[in-house]
């Protein structure tokens, strides 16, 4: 799992001009991806999860445009780049990206193998037939039988699942170093997510690919990754293993997305709800961007920015509790609990359930939910 | 508990025209809605779980079978009577909260339509209390009234849909897929709201869902619908602790859930009727095979579900 860096994002912000006012979309992002691993990028709507992967494909819509930071990939900063050039080099070539919505990704008026031929014999300088052998062997490769009829078909003859697998094939057969999905799987029914999920985790171990998975839901993520990063607001606010992120998160604004989860719940209880909105990103943020929120905010929340600290050699946080100097704070219910399972090995079924054992916190003791 | 059915749906059909043959979407479903309990029907996308919705609020005509509310029949032909009462007491909330507000109209009148078209006040004045007693409820400020939908974000939004249900008194809700456009953390502010409503006003839910995991936390019987027919029915908790059809279990396997120990080494269960059953000698009936437990499969399988169970 301890691959090398392979890309490597610092303190990225980026923004966008909408009708004379400035939205900060990323204010200070940074993230470490690894070669051969999966990391799935969590956040709510709006947390800028989507801009960030854009920004690796010198996707962002005109309005917008980095204004400092580093993208370094292979020795080279992507966020200096201008020239459509440039990015054609890098652009489905080695880092390749798949979206929510399978239908706007492919051409309706090409047929499925044609469109995935074209983009293969572009990126890897392969002639008519070359590249016809590649998109069979890619289509048979991602699970869509009979390959040579599927190739001769239009995308509307595909249900949802292997439309979304032919876009696949079609990041697939460029052969890139790094696979970004976009939410794959919101848009299909949970068996059809099941099988396209389990089928990006296969191709990743195959061809040794490194998936960057971006995602709002927190199954989805237990499922396919192996680091986790959670955004908020614009920044990432912690990463760590999904064993750490999951079990022993430090972020309050970690603690409160896991302890909101109806599937962590215990049934006749409230549920843990964060109150409020997510700040205006028209405006500028001082603090913890989610001191607002947190009715376990310190004073210093409000008034500066939390550094990172480290956990482990693997995890971080952005969030002044792992400060030395800072109170102890309590976690919610459902986040002690969670705790519980750290210690012990991987095993053990299930979620949620009746009695919810507490842990070895023993801090002060701080009630639960507003 | 003495529990009165409110809602009954028997053996009911919905076939729709295509081209000159007929697609039955819903076929052979029969269930019992009891007063303050919230029931949820889940299925994938094309089962016809909100085909069942709007058969109940009449969009869609029955084409076979009975629905009755009240022990009053709400389908096929009914009096003016039964269609007011039908209009009046039960309300859908709808999935998207971004298309089911009318854009050009203020809060104000989206949430007093239904008043106005029952004519369900005596004054003005009655009129703006009701209105401003349901924007309280769904935890809005009074003055929202006077906005337009834009200016609200998702969450509040479907907020203003559950307002304009509650302004009509109603006992039943039909929400469908209420929270699943929504972030995890409005998503949260939702559910408590509706648990909430529900205890104040003594509300009954008919949920409709395609996620199995959340509606667990949110369901007293539960529902599992497969293309048109309902295959199994039981108590939320008996369901996931005791899932006896092959496609329920194959839909609760399908469902990551965030406990990355869990999901380490977990294999979905696949579903494919055409292995799963030989339905060439006995067709499948809908059976209790424990009790309160019902499936749909011959009286064999049954048997052999419930023993392995």
């Amino acid at each position: 799992m301890s691959g090398e860096t392979i890309l490597e994002v610092r303190d990225l912000r980026v923004s966008f001009s909408l009708r004379g006012r400035r939205l900060t979309a990323l204010r200070g992002a940074s993230l470490d991806l690894r070669r051969g691993e999966t990391l799935a990028v969590v956040g709510e709507s709006g947390s800028g999860k989507s801009v960030l992967a854009k920004t690796f494909l010198g996707m962002l819509d005109r309005n917008g445009r980095v204004d400092s930071g580093s993208i370094f990939f292979d020795g080279k900063d992507l966020a200096g780049y201008s020239k459509e050039r440039d990015w054609l080099a890098i652009r489905g070539k080695r880092i390749a990206m798949i979206f929510q919505d399978p239908m706007t990704a492919l051409n309706p008026l090409k047929t499925v193998g044609e469109q995935i031929r074209e983009a293969a014999a572009l990126h890897r300088g392969l002639d008519r037939a070359a590249s016809r052998a590649v998109v069979l062997e890619t289509l048979d490769r991602v699970g869509i039988p009979d390959p040579e009829l599927r190739y001769r078909q239009y995308p509307h003859e595909f249900s949802g699942g292997m439309r979304q697998r032919a876009v696949i094939a079609a990041a697939v057969a460029c052969r890139p170093e790094i696979l970004i999905c976009d939410e794959p799987t919101t848009a299909l029914d949970v068996t059809v997510q099941a099988q396209i999920l389990d089928l990006i985790k296969s191709l990743q171990r195959e061809l040794g690919m490194t998936v960057l998975f971006i995602t709002h839901d927190l199954g989805v993520v237990a499922s396919v990754a192996q680091r986790v990063a959670v955004m908020y607001s614009g920044q990432v606010i912690e990463e760590g293993t999904v064993r750490e992120v999951f079990y022993d998160p430090r972020a309050p604004y970690t603690w409160a997305l896991l302890a909101s989860l109806p599937q962590l719940g215990v049934k006749g209880e409230e549920l843990y709800s964060i109150r409020g909105t997510p700040p205006s990103l028209f405006k500028e943020v001082v603090g913890d961007a989610f001191a607002p929120r947190n009715p376990r905010a310190l004073e210093v929340d409000f008034r500066f920015e939390p550094p990172v600290f480290p956990v482990s050699d693997t995890h971080w946080a952005r969030t002044w509790l792992l400060d030395p100097r800072a109170p102890r704070i309590e976690a919610p219910e459902t986040v002690r609990r969670l705790r519980a399972r750290l210690a012990r090995g991987t095993d053990g079924p299930e979620t949620a359930g009746g009695g919810g054992a507490a842990t070895g916190g023993g801090d002060s003791v701080q009630g639960g939910a507003e | 508990m003495s529990r009165e059915v409110l809602l009954s749906v028997r053996d009911l059909r919905v076939d729709f025209p295509v081209g000159r043959k007929t697609f039955t979407a819903v076929r052979d479903v029969s269930f019992d809605v009891y007063r303050g309990e919230t029931f949820s029907l889940v299925g994938e996308s094309g089962s016809g779980k909100t085909t069942i919705g709007r058969a109940i609020m009449r969009i869609h005509p029955a084409s076979a079978g009975e629905i009755r509310y009240r022990d009053r029949r709400v389908s096929g032909r009914i009096d003016a009577a039964s269609e007011r009462l039908l209009r009046q007491k039960i309300q859908m909330i709808f999935q998207d909260p971004m298309a089911c507000l009318n854009e050009r109209a203020k809060i104000d009148y989206i949430v007093s339509e239904g008043l106005y078209n029952f004519k369900l006040f005596r004054d003005e004045e009655e009129r703006k209390e009701k209105v401003e007693r349901a924007l309280r409820d769904v935890g809005l400020l009074p003055e929202f009234a006077t906005r337009f939908p834009h200016e609200f974000s998702g969450g509040q939004r479907q907020r203003i849909g559950i307002a304009r249900a509650l302004v009509m008194e109603p006992e039943l809700l039909i929400a469908d897929e209420p929270i699943s456009a929504l972030d995890v953390s409005i998503r949260a502010q939702v559910i408590n709201l509706m648990n909430r409503l529900k205890r104040e006003k003594n509300l009954t839910y008919f949920f409709i869902a395609h996620d199995l995991s959340v509606v667990r936390f949110i369901s007293d019987r539960i529902a599992v619908i497969h293309r048109g027919r309902i295959v199994e029915l039981a108590g939320a908790e008996d369901l996931f602790a005791r899932p006896l059809h092959p496609y329920t279990r194959a839909l609760l396997s399908a469902v990551p859930v965030p406990d990355p120990d869990a999901e380490a080494g977990k294999r979905p269960a696949g579903y494919d009727p055409a292995r799963a059953h030989d339905y060439s000698r006995e067709s499948p009936a809908w059976r209790e095979a424990l009790p309160g437990h019902f499936v749909l499969g011959t009286e064999g399988e049954a048997e052999e579900w419930a023993r392995g169970a």
